[in-house]
């Protein structure tokens, strides 16, 4: 069995994102997005290769959404309402309330603006919008019999989810976008544990490491500061959810702080409207929002104010947030026209733009004149500032996750192809993971893992229900432990390495049980196999050297005759065989399963090579042990046969 | 598998109480507090001529306590003391330490908990839905901030136990309360205890693990358990427990009709072996409606008897549930007009509900018909927690039913408060002294406030007010006794409305709804067997429990399911036996308990295919094969003849290579001897292929 992942799109590329991955016969399309930066064929994933005859009823088990933005969701009421999928479609919550907003947005810019043939209605996003089937995060799905999915938080948007997928033994988890530190108002991504076969993964800033998120913040504040007191406007070309909110809660607060007049202005009704949303689904936000929610809503921002369009050439200084972003076309490309000439304004840019857009080619060497079309061409004198921060998480953030999941498999989706194999590499290096980096329309085959399944008896099942604690030092600083991280430093795992016996009866499940129950289910008496060896060890009478050994070491005098032979060797034993854990019981003693007594009958039958020479010097040692210590006995007669025993 | 139920609660506010002993771990489902038994304690006296002098008059006092008996129950009969609260009288019989999971199913299911977390040795995993802990911490923070009435009037508590507990006071109590104290059979003293504190809620709070809906997680690694709703309350659910050996659903009172929860959902419970049924609901609800009527004139309870024609398959959709909508709607527009009727003549209403489907329902219906008869009347939630608990109500829309959540996507608030509040036609009041009640308050008005027994709260206040005026209107829930609970407000010129509403699955419902679920196993509460009789099904088996009994019910599947990765099972030595029915193998791994399965995965340490010997030897050893045996290795060993020995054992001794070696062939035992290591190892090789062996 294999699990085969299709990627329809953001192979080796930023859009379009949409994976279909077949897992043991269930075939899940992960992400329905559309390509900003194109606007013939390519914008949508080629939907054909699913299904050539376009049944896609039956060549999809589901479609699930990881979040709202159109590189994620642009193609979903494309591929449900022209091409006529019908099956379920999973989203969150947020997302479900959150993706229509887009989509119209989106749709209206096509539409209204650039006057392009519309690919689908706002009838077809409320229509298509009905279909989706909202969950919560860590909601157990069961979607049919066999596929199971979960959501998992990946603070990469208001209600953006990394997805984890199960069929059968075969586990699976599709990230989407995710952010692995918290931001203004979301949290960072979080995961359980879990045994996987394949993890796909976003790769934006495969070979980016970022340092810490306050200094860019700061840096961002203190341009638009210095923007608006000297009398500029600043244009905040952004998407109306998401970053817009990010950015207000920071100026809202900066503000407050700051005790600024000048106005925050939001474009269009539609943040607004967004604001509310995020009100109601504050539940997905960060910690510190969600604790502050019933005495003050984050959301409810102060110093925010709707425009109007009569405001764009009033002077004086403001701060307008406008859709959409990258400057795509629409208003806030509008805006862009009336305010690039002056050297006093401020544009900033978010930290990637789609090729094609002004945006791009405002990010790309500094140029004085833009070109709009044939006709428009802008003069840009104001200044451009580009944010530093972005909700996707960096290089260390990727390895730190795949490292975290330990995946058998990873594939790299979403970003950019050089970027990519570097970051391959890394994780082939450094974690021994297969990873792959597909381009579009590939396909990447896997193995998946089965379990092969047994009954296990109540006694087996008890034994195993043991905790084996290990303690672990960890082996960096061996040398200089201190008290102080002398905690840090040990760990403790619980493996628990089992043994029993697998019974397959004829024509029967098979068990496992315990190797005491299965002479019971055999109706069979155990047979004990067991050495022996009567060994002969020398002894010196040390009578004649008394004195001498007197004089030296006192200490020793406790050690009067009164001892026995025994207790002597177990004294030798011990210095020659530290590890061993020597017992004592009176008659004889037991080192595992070997068994030594002193043995006095003349003959032995496990005394084998009997020496006369040596005879009268040497004293019987009767030992007997059992097969698996056959080794440590051999050891300890080794030991035994060179010793020479000797008492005060 | 063990059940005890522990009680069978009494209603919404008081859900049952039961003890599970599963897979060895030991289960206790909800945790309540029988709060109607508070009604045998007097409200707070307004002023101190009604309430007589303990110290100076003890005499008369105590005489005139001797008379109450023969008196009728009066409001001088109600216990004037700081209340205890009554919980489950068997649960402290109950190791507390030796529990290991609680699942807390609602709110109400809650509010006992901090008497367990407060306890010393007190180490239970504690499962409740998010929305569920956060509304029962608002209940129980509301519960400890009312309750601090009580104890600035009576002074901190001096001793440890209270007076009023006194074996001869009880004596001396009005049969009615003492029966509330001692239950009917006189066990139930020991489930009386003072209140916790705020910190101990908070500590409960902190003990408490929070799940996600329907998220599942892993009890000891072993026991899956998931949340599904269950329609009664919000954040209410019913429990789905996986483990290896069987699959047990615990349904609590459940509802299909809901206008704020999540519905039942019931289709994620289908398929599962055991059902636990918990919901006395249904025989309340009968009871009930038996002495029903002949102390208030007016009821809006409308229970029709309703054909049971509802077809299994489609349960949610019946008719039944159609009509049961019905319903509830008529019920709460006939609650509405009685309100409106009620203001348009100049009396106030007064709502005492801490049932919060009911109060947001009323709230909205209320404020519209207000707002489309055009009138002006100021509606208050004057609670504590009431801020908190509307800001909440808000942003849960994961939690509510498919009509509110609706409102979510198309961008509209989910409960009309958000609006009422501002536009000022509602008031949130912490309590009826603060200055914002006090500034803006206007008669008649509407006034939702706890506490639903009329002991403390703002209520007790409101209903001093109003209760002499025959304008006003009481709307009651149902669950209680309300001429008890009215006691201290006698005489009562003010109207008074106690309606039924959903507190679990109606009658005629269980029956097709078990039979859906397709279990194989009931356990079914003995009570409801009269009125339903599930004995005559063939699919399922069914097992009654009552009250304070254990119920053993038989294990079905004799072994729990290991699964072996491939990659180990692939190294397995199979050895054929000379039983030829048998095959076996020696098995070793490395053992994940996780996700409720027993995994079993290829080790670290492990050597991949090192041959290796037996170590667990059974049958007797042939002589004369043996003898073969070693002479096909190349070495020569002559029988000594003739020993038998000791014990009963026939015991052959075989000397190996002229006597170099030995070997002792019993029929129990076999001893090697050989100085020779390789030797020893060869000849133990040879008897080895004599023996079975593993």
């Amino acid at each position: 069995m294999a699990i085969d992942s299709l990627i329809l799109g953001a192979g080796q590329e930023v859009g379009k994102s949409c994976v279909v991955v077949t897992i043991n016969g269930k075939r899940i399309m992960f992400d329905c997005g559309m390509h900003m930066g194109y606007l013939d064929h390519r914008r949508y994933p080629d939907f054909s290769l699913i299904s050539k005859s376009g049944d896609f009823d039956n060549a999809l088990t589901c479609v699930i959404i990881t979040h709202f933005h159109l590189d994620h969701v642009g193609a979903l009421p494309y591929f449900t309402e022209v091409c006529g999928y019908r099956g379920p479609i999973y989203m969150t919550y947020p997302t479900k309330a959150l993706a229509p907003l887009m989509l119209e947005d989106y749709r209206k810019v096509m539409v209204d603006r650039r006057g392009e043939e519309e690919q689908f209605s706002s009838d077809h996003i409320a229509e298509c919008m009905k279909k989706v089937i909202a969950v919560d995060l860590k909601q157990t799905v069961q979607v049919d019999n066999d596929l199971q999915i979960r959501a998992y938080y990946a603070g990469h948007v208001l209600g953006a989810a990394m997805f984890h997928a199960k069929v059968g033994d075969t586990e699976m988890v599709y990230t989407g976008d995710y952010n692995m530190t918290p931001d203004r108002h979301l949290g960072a991504a979080q995961i359980d544990r879990l045994r996987l076969d394949l993890l796909i993964t976003e790769s934006t800033y495969a070979t980016t490491i970022r340092d810490s998120k306050y200094g860019r913040e700061r840096e961002f504040l203190k341009v638009v500061h210095k923007c608006v007191s000297g009398g500029g406007k600043v244009l905040i070309p952004t998407f109306a959810l998401g970053r817009a909110q990010e950015l207000c809660i920071l100026l809202d607060d900066y503000w407050e702080r700051m005790n600024l007049k000048v106005p925050i202005y939001f474009s269009a009704g539609l943040t607004i409207q967004a604001n509310m949303y995020y009100k109601m689904l504050i539940s997905w936000t960060s910690q510190k929002i969600k604790e502050t929610y019933s005495t003050h809503n984050a959301f409810d921002f102060k110093n925010v104010h709707d425009f109007e369009r009569s405001l764009m050439d009033a002077p004086g200084p403001c701060v307008l947030f406008a859709t959409p972003g990258m400057l795509s076309g629409g208003f806030s490309l509008e805006v862009f026209k009336h305010w690039a000439p002056s050297e006093r304004n401020l544009v900033t840019l978010p930290g990637y733009c789609v090729a094609g857009t002004v945006g791009h080619k405002l990010m790309s060497g500094k140029p004085t004149k833009i070109d709009l079309d044939k006709d428009t061409q802008i003069d840009v004198r104001c200044q451009i500032h580009q944010l530093a921060f972005s909700p996707h998480t960096d290089a260390k953030g990727i390895m730190d996750l795949v490292k975290f999941l330990s995946p058998k498999h990873v594939i790299l989706v979403h970003g950019e192809k050089p970027k990519m194999v570097s970051l391959k590499e890394r994780i082939h290096s450094e974690l021994g993971i297969m990873c792959y980096d597909p381009a579009n329309n590939d396909t990447v085959s896997i193995p998946s893992t089965h379990y092969v399944k047994a009954g296990a008896s109540d006694t087996f099942i008890q034994g195993c229900s043991n905790p084996n604690f290990k303690f672990y030092r960890n082996s960096a600083g061996d040398s200089d432990l201190n008290d102080k991280n002398f905690m840090q430093d040990v760990q403790v795992k619980d493996e628990r390495v089992i043994e029993g016996v697998i019974v397959k009866e004829k024509s029967q499940k098979a068990k496992v049980v315990h190797q005491d129950e299965l002479l019971v289910m055999l109706g069979e008496n155990r047979h004990e196999l067991q050495f022996a060896y009567c060994c002969p060890v020398q002894i010196i009478d040390l009578k004649e050297m008394k004195s001498t050994y007197l004089n030296s070491r006192n200490s020793m005098l406790c050690l009067s005759e009164n001892f026995s032979w025994l207790q002597v060797l177990q004294w030798r034993l011990s210095d020659e065989i530290p590890e061993g854990n020597i017992q004592s019981y009176g008659e004889h003693l037991q080192i595992e399963s070997f068994h030594v007594s002193l043995c006095l009958k003349d003959s032995c039958p496990y005394r084998v090579q009997d020496n006369h020479q040596n005879r009268m010097k040497s004293m019987f040692f009767c030992c007997i042990w059992s097969a698996p210590d056959e080794k440590l006995a051999r050891k300890i007669l080794s030991i035994m046969e060179k010793l020479n025993l000797s008492k005060i | 598998m063990k059940f005890t139920c522990l009680s069978k609660g009494g209603g919404f506010h008081f859900p049952p109480c039961h003890m599970l002993n599963f897979c060895g771990f030991r289960i206790l489902f909800d945790c309540p507090v029988d709060l109607s038994a508070l009604t045998i304690f007097s409200p707070v006296p307004t002023g101190f001529d009604s309430f007589p002098d303990e110290e100076s008059c003890d005499f008369e006092f105590v005489t005139e306590k001797r008379q109450k008996v023969e008196k009728p129950l009066g409001a001088n009969s109600l216990i004037r003391a700081e209340p205890w609260y009554k919980t489950v009288k068997s649960l402290h019989l109950w190791n507390i330490s030796q529990i290991d999971v609680i699942l807390i199913s609602s709110p109400m299911g809650m509010l006992g908990l901090p008497f367990l977390t407060r306890m010393k040795g007190f180490s239970s995993k504690v499962y409740v839905t998010e929305a569920s802990a956060r509304l029962g911490q608002l209940m129980m923070d509301d519960l400890v901030s009312m309750h601090v009435e009580f104890r600035q009037f009576y002074g901190c508590e001096d001793s440890g136990f209270p007076q009023w507990l006194r074996h001869e006071e009880l004596e001396l109590l009005p049969p009615e309360l003492r029966e509330v104290v001692l239950g009917k059979d006189g066990t139930e003293l020991g489930g009386w205890m003072p209140l916790y504190s705020a910190a101990d809620v908070k500590d409960c709070m902190q003990k408490s693990h929070k799940l996600k809906y329907a998220e599942e997680v892993y009890y000891n690694g072993i026991l899956a358990i998931k949340a599904f709703s269950s329609g009664l309350e919000i954040g209410s659910c019913n429990w789905i427990i996986n483990a290896p050996k069987r699959d047990i659903v615990y349904i609590s009172s459940s509802t299909f009709v809901s206008a704020h929860a999540m519905t039942f959902n019931y289709c994620a419970l289908q398929g599962i072996n055991t059902i636990i049924y918990s919901d006395f609901s249904s025989l309340r609800v009968m009871g009930d409606v038996e002495d029903e009527n002949n102390y208030f004139p007016q009821t809006a309870d409308k229970l029709s008897s309703l054909s049971n024609d509802c077809s299994s398959q489609e349960l949610a959709e019946s008719s039944l549930n159609m009509d049961e909508h019905l319903e509830e709607r008529e019920k709460l527009g006939f609650i509405c007009s009685c309100a409106l009727e009620c203001v348009k003549a100049g009396g106030s209403v007064l709502v005492p509900t801490n049932r919060l489907g009911t109060l947001l329902q009323l709230l909205e219906q209320i404020s519209a018909l207000l707002e489309s008869s055009a009138m002006e009347v100021s509606i208050y939630i004057i609670s504590s927690v009431a801020d908190e608990l509307l800001a909440f109500l808000n942003v849960i829309p994961e939690w509510l039913c498919k009509q509110r959540q609706e409102r979510l996507f198309s961008g509209e608030q989910l409960f009309a408060h958000v609006e009422l509040i501002r536009r000022k036609k509602l008031h949130v009041v912490p309590a009826v002294h603060s200055s914002k009640l006090l500034t803006n308050w206007q008669e008649p008005c509407i006034v939702f406030s706890p506490h639903w027994t009329m002991r403390f709260g703002p209520v007790v206040h409101l209903l001093r007010r109003w209760c002499g005026n025959p304008n006003s209107l009481l709307i009651l829930e149902d669950g209680f006794d309300p001429k008890l609970a009215l006691l201290p407000f006698e005489p009562i010129a003010m109207k008074v409305l106690q309606c039924v509403f959903p507190s679990g699955l109606k009658l005629q419902k269980v029956e097709p709804l078990i039979k859906t679920l397709l279990p194989k196993i009931v356990l079914f509460p003995e009570d409801l067997k009269p009125q339903i009789s599930l004995s005559n099904a063939k699919s399922f088996s069914v097992f009654h429990y009552t009250e304070d009994d254990t119920l053993h019910v038989p294990c079905q599947k004799d072994s729990s399911v290991f699964e072996i990765a491939t990659d180990l099972a692939s190294q397995f030595h199979w050895k054929k036996l000379m039983q030829e029915n048998f095959n076996i193998s020696r098995l070793k791994g490395e053992l994940s308990i996780d996700h409720g399965k027993y995994h079993l995965l290829v080790g670290k340490e492990q050597g991949s295919s090192s041959k290796h010997s037996s170590l667990l030897h059974w049958g007797s050893p042939d002589v004369q094969k043996l003898l073969a045996a070693l002479s096909k290795m190349g070495i020569n060993g002559s029988l000594e003849q003739g020993i038998s020995d000791t014990e009963s054992e026939t015991v052959h001794v075989v000397h190996v290579q002229d006597y170099k070696g030995l070997i002792k062939v019993g029929t129990r035992s076999t001893v090697i001897s050989a100085a020779d290591e390789s030797l020893a190892s060869l000849i133990f090789e040879a008897v080895d292929s004599v023996l079975d062996g593993i």
